[in-house]
């Protein structure tokens, strides 16, 4: 499913250049559940952001689902993440003024998907995680783990081939992060391949396969089941 | 992208569950255009004030006396007189035919007038008919003089409101005699005139009838010459020219003789008043423009910070998949539709103020009937809408163009 090799990231910082990346060679299988691990400054965020078509990469090559991703114009990767990515965040960034099934129906409607439908298909996934009756509620009248779940689903509504997690966990209390770590293996068992950034161990101990970098290379990369 | 209903659904939405950004912004747009087009039409409405009080119905003239020569010329020594007499009267009408409506006669005299045991000393202007259209003279009774009293000489004289009240107190002076200068004049009318008391102290005789009581001479003190009121400043300039080379030639006068014939053109009166209304219209344009970039720059002000506010929401956009043109469509549509909006309710209620004004300002501030041509508010309301669509594009083009993960970094 993803295809990475040499891959090689420097940000310039007036003349001095930072290495953040270097010849990272990664391979992951369709339906995997992946934690990539590292301490900050590892490179383990520009490393999903460049998978997440986020940011760009200097050197090397990545291919997602066999198309190669290289030095795309922000309309393509518009296009190209819609289609292929689901994000998860941290602050789960949903749109503070739309409800629950508007913000699971926002990456349908740039997909060029109709109202009715669009309707259907985030209640759908609305049920999925659980918050069937929490539909017409906004960001702001739900908790955190709330919160999550509807961001989970709203990167579960484009169908997107790989769901990107960037610590997920990380603004919740254990309880809850235990209960989206949950629906994320819920998911993950589904057949869908994820990825999740995160520092802590026991979240990634939940996952199938540890990546860990350090300094911008990875030093161990070890199946847990 | 631009007629798609389901975007336009969103759009409404958005503004809709935005409700302070929508006010701001409609705000702002509708205040602008409401202070404008009060402003413009208020402005133009101490133009129309203007207008009514100095320029309206003022008849243009140019006024010509004969006087002495100081430049001896073909023959003739300085210090001739020079003499209008009827046939030149005739002669000038004819050359000038096509560019004026009348020449008037005015032969002033100063004599004493009598009625009853009641006299008193009046001037006495020996006119042609043409004189009341010169001089603005109204009618308040009975009749001014006419043709008929020019050719049969008729010595009828029509009186001022003054005289008539001297001579005459509480009686009716139609058809009753006066007696001056040897002979009796029968009253035919009585006038008055905006000019002030002065002007109603005169009487008004035939000219003819006055030449033919100073030894049947045909002189002619003073020509007024009325042109066309559409006639420009400049047009009138160049008339006045050449009647008075006209007269030169006509009477050997010298070009170079700044005397024997005194030439003044009232139209530089008119001139005057022009250049005053004129200047008022560009202060008036001043504080219209001036009002339209002040709501250019509060518009302007809103729409960098409605995008500002928006740069995390653009950023969760985008990473769901939103394109760089569909996030611009986004902002251009909804502040578009908003100023559109708002910017219409502004007009409306702008103009039903206007309206409602109407001449009720006219005693306090000299305002009357304000009003602002439609092409100027709708112009207005265009420049407002583009210029609000353009300060929302360039901030929206940049937040378009901005990574989603620096968006999003964004707090």
């Amino acid at each position: 499913m993803i295809e990475i090799k040499k891959l090689n990231k420097s940000y310039v910082i007036g003349k001095n250049s930072l290495h953040v990346l270097k010849g990272i060679e990664v391979s992951i299988k369709k339906g995997e559940l992946v934690a990539i691990m590292g301490s900050s400054g590892s490179g383990k965020s520009t490393l999903l952001n460049i998978i997440g078509m986020l940011d760009n990469y200097d050197s090397g090559s990545y291919h997602l689902d066999n198309v190669p991703i290289k030095d795309l114009d922000e309309t393509k990767a518009a296009k190209y993440r819609n289609q292929f990515l689901g994000f998860i965040f941290q602050s789960f960034n949903l749109i503070n003024y739309k409800t629950a099934i508007e913000n699971i129906a926002l990456p349908l409607y740039y997909q060029g998907i109709s109202r009715d439908e669009r309707q259907k298909i985030a209640f759908e996934y609305l049920e999925k995680v659980g918050l069937g009756d929490w539909s017409e509620h906004l960001p702001s009248e739900l908790s955190g783990g709330q919160k999550q779940r509807i961001a989970i689903a709203r990167a579960l509504a484009s169908q997107p081939k790989v769901l990107l997690a960037d610590e997920p966990t990380g603004a919740l209390d254990s309880t809850t992060s235990e209960e989206v770590m949950a629906l994320i293996k819920k998911i993950n068992k589904e057949g869908k391949t994820i990825l999740v950034v995160t520092h802590e161990h026991e979240i990634a101990n939940m996952c199938n396969r540890i990546i860990t970098l350090k300094d911008g290379v990875i030093v161990t990369d070890i199946q847990t089941s | 992208m631009l007629f798609n209903k389901d975007s336009w659904k969103e759009i409404f939405d958005t503004i809709k569950k935005n409700k302070l950004r929508t006010f701001l912004s409609g705000f702002t747009v509708a205040i602008g255009i409401l202070i404008f087009i009060i402003l413009f039409g208020l402005g133009n409405g101490l133009e129309n004030s203007f207008k009514t009080f100095f320029t309206d119905d003022k008849v243009n003239t140019i006024r010509l006396y004969p006087s002495s020569t100081t430049i001896p010329y073909r023959g003739y020594e300085s210090q001739r007189r020079i003499k209008f007499t009827n046939s030149d009267l005739v002669d000038f009408q004819e050359k000038f035919n096509s560019r004026i409506e009348d020449i008037v006669v005015r032969n002033t005299f100063y004599f004493q007038m009598k009625y009853k045991e009641r006299a008193n000393n009046y001037s006495i202007r020996a006119v042609s008919p043409g004189h009341q259209e010169a001089e603005l003279t109204i009618i308040m009774k009975g009749r001014y003089l006419n043709e008929g009293d020019i050719t049969n000489r008729k010595k009828h004289a029509v009186i001022g409101r003054l005289v008539a009240e001297d001579l005459f107190q509480d009686e009716d002076p139609i058809g009753k005699y006066i007696f001056g200068s040897g002979h009796s004049w029968k009253v035919i009318g009585v006038f008055q005139d905006e000019g002030g008391d002065r002007e109603e102290r005169n009487l008004y005789v035939p000219y003819t009838s006055m030449q033919k009581i100073q030894k049947n001479n045909d002189e002619i003190n003073q020509m007024i010459v009325i042109y066309d009121k559409n006639m420009s400043y400049n047009e009138s300039l160049i008339l006045e020219k050449d009647l008075e080379s006209y007269i030169k030639e006509k009477k050997f006068i010298s070009p170079d003789d700044n005397r024997g014939v005194y030439i003044s053109n009232t139209g530089e009166e008119q001139e005057n008043s022009r250049q005053f209304a004129s200047v008022l219209s560009i202060i008036i344009s001043f504080i219209g423009i001036g009002t339209l970039v002040a709501g250019i720059i509060g518009i302007s002000n809103i729409m960098v910070f409605v995008v500002k506010e928006r740069t995390k929401e653009i950023g969760i956009r985008k990473a769901i998949g939103a394109t760089p043109n569909s996030i611009i469509a986004m902002v251009l549509q909804e502040s578009i539709f908003i100023t559109m909006i708002s910017g219409y309710l502004g007009l409306v209620v702008a103009l039903i103020i206007l309206n409602g004004i109407g001449d009720n300002l006219m005693d306090k501030y000299f305002i009357s009937n304000p009003y602002i041509q439609t092409s100027n508010a709708v112009w207005a309301t265009i420049i407002l809408i583009f210029f609000g669509a353009l300060a929302g594009y360039l901030p929206a083009r940049k937040a378009a163009k901005i990574k989603p993960i620096i968006a999003l970094r964004d707090k």
